[in-house]
């Protein structure tokens, strides 16, 4: 610690502390625009000069040290005089178009012009004017308000991971710029509206469409990805006009996704339903809600009284929250029927048998920054979590070796130690290696069940590596990605990641597909409740989401409840699913949009999206998040908690006497008591069978698209323009190109099952030899049957 | 005239275009230095102590002790470290670092063996400007002489110092001079000054401890291991210790360099420069590059040039770039054509400087286009100060000292200017 003085006031401060960081302790401000906390210093702006005794010129006070008996003087003549002779400067050649720049009422620029500026320039001479830049769809430039200090390039640098921003020119002529003819493409883009200081980055889907001063701000949590970032949502008269960060440092730090950011788009969708709508004689027709209601409640006793509750499915989506699941599963349990599910895009279940918690994280988000060893086994990391990508970029940046098992070798814009791309077949055998050659170095014990498989794999130089990597350097983490956890063989590599986690002493983790993917087990929106730790009186378990859907099962369901998701899109096998759900008696689907539901529904429940309910989630670590509404509902939307509450009240069910969201919400979790105590990756060991690969054709990689993850980013109009949600192709290696005769750009038809699909060849040597990646969650591909398995190739 | 005795530029035949070559130079006596060190086994303390002895300092500009900023250098550090010599000559009116790469380029390399020696250094830049391409081009043949001669690679002379030397040419821009932003030129990057510190000691070229001296710096090494830091600093005067090369350019009649001792009077220079073209009164002398600030004739008359004394008088012996202006001068449209070099060549990276060098720059040129106002010199005045000081780099300064100094001795000229809307000349 060292001694400082600043104004006169005395202070200690860690060594390596800048005067900036000193000031701040105090809290006295020192005004400044190219600082910022997460971003390297650049000290470019020179707003931040400050007087220091002894010093012969004023000091800028983001990069000078701290040192021992340093006198500080903030706010003196000197240092006055230097900060206004700064500001008069950067206003020389600013538009000073205050009046129609949308970061009027938000712009540090404006705002320190009032304290430092003067009333009138001595300026005479004529102003810069910059061209603006087309960086994409999300932001908008207005680069003659550009105060060059660098922010955005170093956020590309240094956070994004990837530099699409940068200076050109020099002198007067500098001017900040994308690569030529490129557009910035990252997924988390949208930051830099957040960090540039004044209106020269200010957000396309926002602008001109209000003053910030005209709108209040709102507390929120996002819907999308597994971390549950936390919002604010700004509103002007009952609508959602933006989305900004609210800083959590433990969950998103300062930051947000773009889909966290853009989404919002969505909600003001024209596919937004207003209105209950039924169907008659195939007519459908829109209704009140007690009509759509009574025809609900109508249809499902009618199916129970046939069929018997069993043949009962409820669907909800991960994205749904707490208190609407488990009113959800309450409603069909009381019914009679377990089948409840909303992992909706796994397709192995098997590890149910054997799992001994929630799945989740496995530790605090903010914990993986600290790993010195991470594995990443099936995961689009990018696209899927774009802040957890972040963090493992941190975690590489302060020497963290990262190793990579997957079926796709996308960038992770950060170094990767050792990667294993592998044929969706060969993942479990390549986790399976690398147990072995763990074992082989350390002679550890592990189950018997485990060992005889191992003897049938040969450990490649690669695993080895992998299996080095995480021995030699601790702490370690060994993390799930959505694709295992979509994979034909999820259990396997559940157990196996295990087995490589228990030898290593590294924690398993596994990354929340969505917002609510662990609040969902809480609210025991699962066939068998045990998997949530939850008491089940003996119940028998229900059908899982596979189970009910799938085509070829006998005991299919004869009704259906579907809410908040869009089957051809959010399922693991849209082609088996659409024909179940079509195929069955009665289907009701609570949804916010309109969509295809038409062509399978017969009664259709408008209900109120994130921002329109309050509600409750529990992100991937565990940590339970609840937000109210930040408007109203649109026309006679209502939120789902409502929704199943009026109707389980419709269907004589007891237990529904619910006033508030919050009142289900403790119903839940007062019995259910901390949440983290029943988080746990732990599965049981079980005999791995490790048969010869059983694919003869061509392999399909699914994946879901960034953009088209959930109902809401579907409709973000903006999102949907960027170049990540390009319409799907059918991504090859150049090797089975050759095999099969391709070349870029033709058009080919894809079998998989019944359906098929007519996509556009690329050729990428991110992908494993005959294997071939195509996106699910599209149009183009929901006749498709599941994300992964064999499909055949014909070209056009 | 006395015939001064030369360091760096003795023995040179200007008129034979071989001059340059390793024959002539070990004709000369090159390479004795460095042979000096291994045969006699002298210690890299003592080459540092030599050179602080010779109270050399730094010929780029600054003036900073040499022996002191080599003994900054880290010596027991494990990694790479690196030695660059700056020859990124683009201040206005200096051109002694091309003559010296030009007509005797192994002085400078075994100059910076003798560096490299002392501070424990295997890897050896030279940065040289990028308008010179003849000069770069005449470094790369040098170097594979001096490699093939065996006084470059490894072992060099049968010892177990190793040193690799590379050229490096920019592409011109001034700023490049700049030490820190000259490492990032070399690196790849766009050439911008750092923020220090951390200083190039200790955070250097790719991170490493690296030292980065001037060409005359360097090729002043040689004379000052075979003959003794004393003898050098008995050339010069006290603090100021060896021989200069000045470039004295504008209106004499022999413009050129000149090697002379520290603390020659201006007047023995000028002469030697043969004298003020036509017989003209001198109005105003920049002493030490364009950077400088002007001093009026009458005062450089009575002075002499070594770092102190033009300090004393209000200037500063810079890298040495005499500029002399006749009475025919127009002072506006000559800090005109300053403000628009600096102008130029700000880098844009911090604000005074970005935004400040255009602002002054207009302003002048509207001074010397007759559109000046009354209020303007004030502000020029103040701009200047706005921006001297409170940059990341020098060229702020560099462009703020003209200003305030041509304002401070020929305040009226501009006066003149602004109100008659003509020159005064």
């Amino acid at each position: 610690m060292i001694n400082i003085e600043i104004n006169g006031k005395q202070l200690e401060v860690p060594k390596g502390s800048t005067v900036m960081d000193a000031a701040k302790q105090l809290g006295i401000y020192i005004p400044h625009f190219c600082y910022h906390k997460k971003l390297s210093i650049a000290a470019n702006c020179r707003m931040c000069l400050v007087q220091i005794e002894k010093a012969p010129k004023p000091l800028p006070a983001c990069a000078t040290p701290a040192t021992e008996g340093m006198k500080i003087f903030t706010h003196s003549d000197q240092a006055v005089l230097a900060q206004k002779g700064v500001m008069e400067f950067l206003l020389i050649n600013h538009p000073l178009d205050c009046p129609i720049c949308d970061q009027g009422g938000e712009c540090q620029l404006q705002d320190l012009a009032v304290g430092y500026g003067e009333s009138a320039s001595r300026y005479q001479e004529a102003k810069r004017v910059v061209t603006n830049k087309n960086l994409g769809p999300l932001i908008s430039t207005d680069m003659t308000r550009c105060i060059h200090c660098t922010r955005c390039v170093r956020f590309g640098q240094e956070i994004a991971g990837i530099m699409e921003l940068g200076m050109s020119g020099r002198g007067e002529h500098s001017e900040i710029l994308s690569f030529v003819g490129k557009t910035v493409d990252s997924e988390l883009s949208g930051n830099v509206i957040d960090l540039c200081p004044v209106g020269a980055l200010v957000s396309k889907p926002f602008r001109y469409s209000a003053r910030t001063w005209e709108l209040s701000r709102r507390k929120s949590i996002s819907p999308h990805c597994g971390l549950g970032s936390n919002l604010i949502v700004q509103v002007k008269q009952n609508r959602v006009m933006r989305i900004l960060p609210r800083e959590n440092e433990e969950i998103n730090e300062c930051w947000l996704s773009d889909k966290d950011r853009f989404s919002y788009e969505g909600l003001n969708s024209e596919d937004r339903l207003s209105k209950p709508m039924i169907k008659r004689n195939n007519q459908w027709i829109t209704c009140d809600w007690q009509e759509a209601l009574l025809f609900v409640v109508q249809n499902l006793k009618a199916c129970v009284s046939q069929y018997g509750g069993r043949a009962i499915g409820a669907l909800g989506s991960p994205h749904s929250t707490l208190e609407e699941l488990y009113l959800l599963q309450k409603l069909v349990r009381g019914l009679g029927s377990n089948n409840i599910d909303h992992r909706l895009r796994q397709s192995d279940f098997r590890a149910d048998n054997y799992q001994q918690g929630i799945p989740w994280l496995g530790m605090p988000i903010a914990e993986v920054s600290n790993l010195k060893s991470i594995l990443i086994i099936g995961s689009n990391l990018r696209k899927d979590h774009p802040l957890l990508a972040l963090r493992v970029r941190q975690a590489v940046k302060s020497g963290a070796q990262l190793s990579i098992v997957n079926s796709t070798d996308d960038d992770l814009l950060t170094k990767v130690a050792q990667r294993a791309i592998v044929a969706p077949s060969e993942l479990v055998r390549t986790l399976a290696q690398i147990l072995k050659a763990i074992i082989e170095y350390r002679y550890v014990e592990i189950a018997d069940k485990i060992k005889e498989t191992l003897t049938k794999v040969n450990v490649t130089d690669v695993t080895r590596a992998i299996a080095n990597n995480l021995v030699s350097n601790q702490p370690a983490g060994i993390f799930l990605g959505n694709l295992s956890q979509h994979h034909p063989n999820y259990s396997e590599i559940f157990l196996l990641a295990q087995e490589i986690a228990k030898v290593t002493s590294a924690k398993l983790g596994v990354f929340g597909e969505a917002a609510n993917s662990v609040g969902a087990y809480v609210a025991g929106a699962i066939p068998n409740r045990k998997l949530g730790n939850l008491t089940t009186n003996g119940e028998e378990v229900g059908l899982n989401a596979i189970q009910m859907l799938n085509a070829e099962a006998v005991s299919a369901c004869k009704a259906y409840i579907l809410v908040n998701l869009e089957p051809e899109y959010d399922t693991y096998n849209p082609q088996s699913a659409l024909e179940r759900i079509k195929g069955a008696e009665f289907v009701v689907s609570l949804s916010s949009y309109k969509g295809n539901i038409t062509d399978y529904a017969d009664v259709i429940l408008p209900i109120a999206p994130f921002t329109e309910t309050s509600g409750t989630f529990i992100n991937t670590e565990g940590r339970v998040q609840s937000f109210n509404g930040v408007v109203s509902p649109l026309a006679e939307a209502r939120p789902a908690w409502k929704v199943l509450r009026v109707l389980a009240n419709l269907l004589e069910l007891k237990g529904f006497d619910y006033e508030t969201s919050e009142q289900v919400c403790t119903e839940l979790l007062s019995d259910y008591g901390n949440v983290a105590d029943h988080l746990n990756n732990r599965i049981n060991e079980f005999t791995v069978n490790l048969n010869e690969a059983n694919v003869n054709g061509i392999e399909r990689i699914g994946e879901v698209n960034i953009y088209q993850s959930d109902p809401i980013v579907r409709r973000a109009s903006s999102l949907q323009l960027t170049r990540d949600a390009h319409y799907p192709r059918a991504i090859i290696s150049p090797s089975l190109m050759e095999k099969l005769g391709l070349r870029v750009g033709d058009k080919i038809t894809i079998k998989q099952g019944v359906g098929e699909s007519q996509l556009e060849v690329e050729q990428s040597e991110s992908i494993p030899d005959n294997c071939i990646r195509i996106a699910s969650a599209f149009n183009q591909t929901a006749t498709l049957g599941g994300m992964f398995g064999e499909v055949s190739v014909k070209r056009m | 005239m006395t015939q001064h005795t030369q360091v760096i530029l003795a023995g040179i035949d200007f008129a034979d275009p071989d001059t340059w070559r390793l024959t002539n130079y070990l004709k000369r006596g090159g390479y004795k230095a460095l042979r000096k060190i291994f045969s006699e086994k002298i210690s890299p303390e003592v080459v540092i102590d030599e050179v602080k002895k010779s109270a050399l300092r730094g010929r780029g500009g600054a003036g900073f002790p040499t022996g002191l900023k080599w003994s900054f250098m880290p010596r027991q550090y494990e990694g790479e470290k690196y030695l660059v010599c700056n020859s990124d000559e683009g201040e206005p009116g200096t051109f002694k670092d091309r003559d010296i790469m030009r007509f005797n380029p192994h002085i400078l390399i075994e100059g910076m063996l003798i560096a490299a020696y002392a501070m424990g250094i295997r890897t050896g830049y030279n940065y040289v400007h990028g308008e010179i391409w003849d000069v770069y081009e005449r470094m790369e043949e040098a170097v594979e002489e001096a490699r093939s001669a065996g006084f470059l690679g490894n072992n060099i002379l049968g010892s177990n110092f190793s040193f690799q030397l590379y050229n490096h040419h920019g592409y011109g821009a001034y700023i490049c001079g700049e030490e820190t932003a000259l490492l990032e030129s070399i690196e790849g990057k766009k050439g911008q000054p750092r923020f220090k510190p951390p200083f190039p000691a200790n955070f250097g070229l790719y991170g490493k401890p690296t030292t980065i001296n001037n060409t005359e710096t360097f090729a002043s090494v040689p004379w000052i291991i075979l003959n003794g830091g004393e003898k050098y600093l008995e050339l010069g005067k006290p603090n100021n210790g060896g021989t200069k090369i000045f470039s004295v350019s504008g209106h004499v009649n022999k413009p050129g360099n000149y090697e002379v001792p520290m603390g020659t009077p201006f007047a023995e220079l000028l002469e030697l420069a043969g004298g003020m073209r036509g017989g003209r009164k001198l109005k105003g002398c920049i002493p030490g590059g364009s950077s400088m600030p002007i001093l009026p004739g009458e005062v450089m008359m009575n002075t002499n040039m070594d770092y102190d004394s033009i300090a004393k008088a209000g200037s500063m012996l810079g890298s040495g770039a005499v500029i002399i202006m006749d009475e025919t001068t127009c002072m506006v449209k000559a800090l005109e054509r300053l403000a628009y070099f600096y102008y130029e060549e700000s880098c844009g990276q911090c604000t005074p400087c970005r935004e400040g060098t255009g602002w002054l720059y207009r302003i002048i040129n509207r001074i010397e286009h007759g559109k000046g106002r009354q209020e303007d010199l004030d502000l020029l005045d103040n701009l200047a100060d706005n921006i001297q000081g409170r940059t990341i780099c020098a060229l702020g300064d560099a462009a703020a000292m003209p200003v305030r100094a041509m304002l401070k001795h020929f305040r009226d000229e501009f006066a003149y200017h602004i109100e008659y809307k003509k020159c005064m000349v």
